[in-house]
């Protein structure tokens, strides 16, 4: 009843074209949007932004940054926590080498140097597709953390390859504490979410989907292929590159470039997939199943074995979560094969309808 | 071979029996000796025919003739081994697609080549995607000239949808659609393009009679309205010699016909080659 588009007229295109056109989502969007930067530093503890918030968000980014590449492009793609690793790398130096650069700025240089070895590994797309361009991504994934280890200057000669990421100072402010960082990382994260949604409701996005959905149509309408596959792959690895920065500054720390490794891009796949290819905000429920439900599965665990009073074997709760998790995302795989954010879509449509069943 | 008592002159003054203002003009596209082979297998030997401009040129021959071959020479999908494309006084040896879009080439697919994931209204504006240039970084932002840039462009597609008549779909993903419907939007993101010469391979095919009128009548339409030249693959017989000016006929990927509908009729080669011939 609430969920009503009728009575929303629109009279020029520039209403329908707009980002949110029914005005329930424009205000649910404003005021999560709202909660979140004033709402949830009120309410959370530390331990909520650095253990659940932090990783949230910045998964989210790249798994944004995947589902660019693999979601809309269909350019499949296993190095994403390579293209963070560079990122990462990329920013700690620039903030090591150049005296006085903003911190932002090395973010986005960092995001840049991602993008730059993106489009050298997105190379061989050019010629295969499909799980072959996996393989080969592969290459990207097992070559870059070796060789941030093997030339120790990217590490500044640290003894294991450990980078300690400089504190994160804008314009003489401090973002020091947890509530700052998530603050930051926010921001960070919405204006880029905003921005691969402009994109992908605009020319790039739709040449990006029609070579994904049929290239030699999209050849020869006159979308040049290799071109459109090579901006896919800088512009995700941009999002990766910058998400592997503030994976480094404002959720670690410090990492090694091994903590970059294919498991890391495995999880980040799982996310696009079980959020839903081709959606952006499907990134944002992947990311949050994954990140969040075994912390929540944790919890029940731990609390329904507190209150019957049950005492089970050291690890079992640990196993459980795990043997939970892998069957949730079985269930959620065969309920909806298109992810988290096509059963969203259904539900909204089911809510315009209710309680009228057609 | 000609069939008597119709004498057809398919000169530059051609009458139309649609619409008698229509003229025929001078020659747009013509490919000259082209062939195509696959390994061993000859797809395409020595075909020379031209399309002049705002003719309705048809191409039709059994399964496996060459046809859509042929086609895909012309826009570069295939790239010939001999033979030339003169396509506005340009000679090519080989198109290339990009090349084939810019110069105003667009096309239809026998087996419908829609983007299945995006809407209609996604499908036709990405088929104007040569005619938009805002840079990536304004569309990230989709402030000023790329905001402009697509209001503009979606009211030129919003008029092809009109034209189509698919205004209630166009919100709905193309692999929702019924197949007459989406060859409709198929035949709307090559219209988006603006081209000037459109090739449609088999655009009836598999439709039923009403489908086949709707689409006979959208493709008389913009060859009238718009002064596209026309380019068509198809196997309905009645269509064809109802709409086209002038008929190719291939046959194992040779040319066995050429000429206006009653001529290509009276030709004792097509007759043998889709009747069969008695050894």
């Amino acid at each position: 009843m609430l969920y009503r588009e009728s009575g929303q007229f629109k009279t020029s295109y520039a209403a329908d074209q707009q980002l949110f056109p029914i005005l329930q989502d424009r205000v649910a969007v404003l005021a999560l949007l709202a909660f979140a930067l004033v709402g949830v530093p009120l309410v959370a503890t530390d331990y909520w932004f650095t253990a659940i918030l932090m990783p949230f968000l910045v998964f989210s980014l790249a798994t944004l940054g995947l589902n660019i590449l693999t979601g809309y492009a269909g350019q499949l793609s296993l190095g994403t926590a390579a293209f963070m690793a560079v990122g990462a790398v990329a920013a700690y130096n620039f903030q090591l080498r150049v005296p006085g650069i903003p911190i932002l700025v090395s973010f986005v240089l960092g995001g840049l140097s991602a993008a730059a070895v993106g489009v050298l590994f997105g190379l061989p797309s050019l010629r295969i597709k499909g799980f072959y361009l996996a393989v080969a991504t592969l290459a990207a994934q097992f070559f870059i953390p070796w060789l941030l280890v093997k030339v120790s200057w990217f590490s500044n000669y640290s003894s294991s390859g450990v980078i300690t990421a400089q504190p994160m100072v804008i314009a003489g402010f401090a973002f020091d504490t947890p509530v700052r960082k998530y603050l930051l990382v926010l921001v960070i994260v919405a204006v880029m979410a905003l921005a691969a949604k402009n994109m992908v409701r605009s020319r790039v996005g739709r040449a990006w989907m029609a070579v994904r959905d049929m290239d030699v149509a999209a050849s020869v309408i006159g979308i040049r292929i290799m071109q459109t596959k090579l901006i896919a792959f800088a512009v995700s690895s941009f999002y990766c590159g910058v998400a592997g920065a503030l994976y480094a500054f404002a959720y670690l720390g410090s990492v090694e470039p091994d903590g970059f490794n294919l498991d890391l891009s495995f999880r980040i796949l799982f996310m696009v997939i079980i959020g839903g290819v081709g959606s952006i905000l499907g990134s944002f429920l992947g990311a949050a199943f994954i990140t969040l439900l075994p912390i929540l599965l944790e919890v029940i665990l731990t609390d329904v074995t507190a209150m019957t009073g049950i005492s089970l074997p050291p690890g079992f709760i640990s196993m459980a979560q795990l043997v939970v998790f892998g069957a949730l995302i079985i269930f959620f795989l065969i309920v909806e094969p298109h992810g988290l954010a096509r059963l969203w879509q259904i539900g909204k449509e089911k809510l315009r309808l209710w309680p009228f069943p057609h | 071979m000609r069939a008597e008592g119709l004498p057809m002159s398919m000169g530059t003054n051609e009458v139309h029996p649609h619409n008698p203002a229509r003229r025929i003009g001078e020659t747009v596209l013509s490919v000259e000796n082209i062939s195509l082979a696959f390994g061993g297998v000859k797809a395409l030997t020595d075909i020379s025919f031209d399309v002049r401009a705002r003719e309705i040129r048809a191409i039709i021959g059994p399964n496996g003739a060459g046809k859509s071959s042929m086609l895909n020479c012309i826009n570069g999908v295939y790239r010939p081994q001999e033979g030339v494309i003169r396509l506005d006084g340009q000679s090519f040896r080989r198109m290339d697609p990009h090349k084939a879009a810019s110069m105003g080439i667009a096309r239809t697919f026998q087996n419908i080549a829609l983007f299945k994931g995006m809407s209609v209204l996604d499908n036709i504006m990405t088929g104007r995607n040569l005619k938009m240039s805002s840079n990536l970084l304004l569309q990230a932002l989709y402030v000023g000239p790329n905001r402009r840039e697509e209001l503009e462009h979606r009211e030129k597609v919003e008029h092809i949808i009109d034209f189509l008549q698919i205004e209630s779909v166009r919100k709905t993903p193309v692999g929702r659609l019924p197949y007459g419907v989406q060859k409709r939007v198929e035949l709307g993101r090559a219209l988006a393009a603006e081209p000037r010469l459109l090739l449609l391979d088999e655009p009836m095919a598999g439709m039923n009679m009403e489908e086949k009128q709707d689409m006979c009548r959208f493709i008389l339409d913009v060859n009238d309205e718009f002064g596209t030249t026309i380019v068509l693959i198809e196997h309905d017989m009645g269509v064809v010699m109802d709409i086209s000016d002038r008929v190719v006929v291939l046959d194992y990927g040779k040319k066995i016909g050429d000429g206006t509908p009653d001529e290509v009729r009276g030709n004792q080669a097509v007759i043998d080659a889709y009747l069969g011939v008695a050894h």
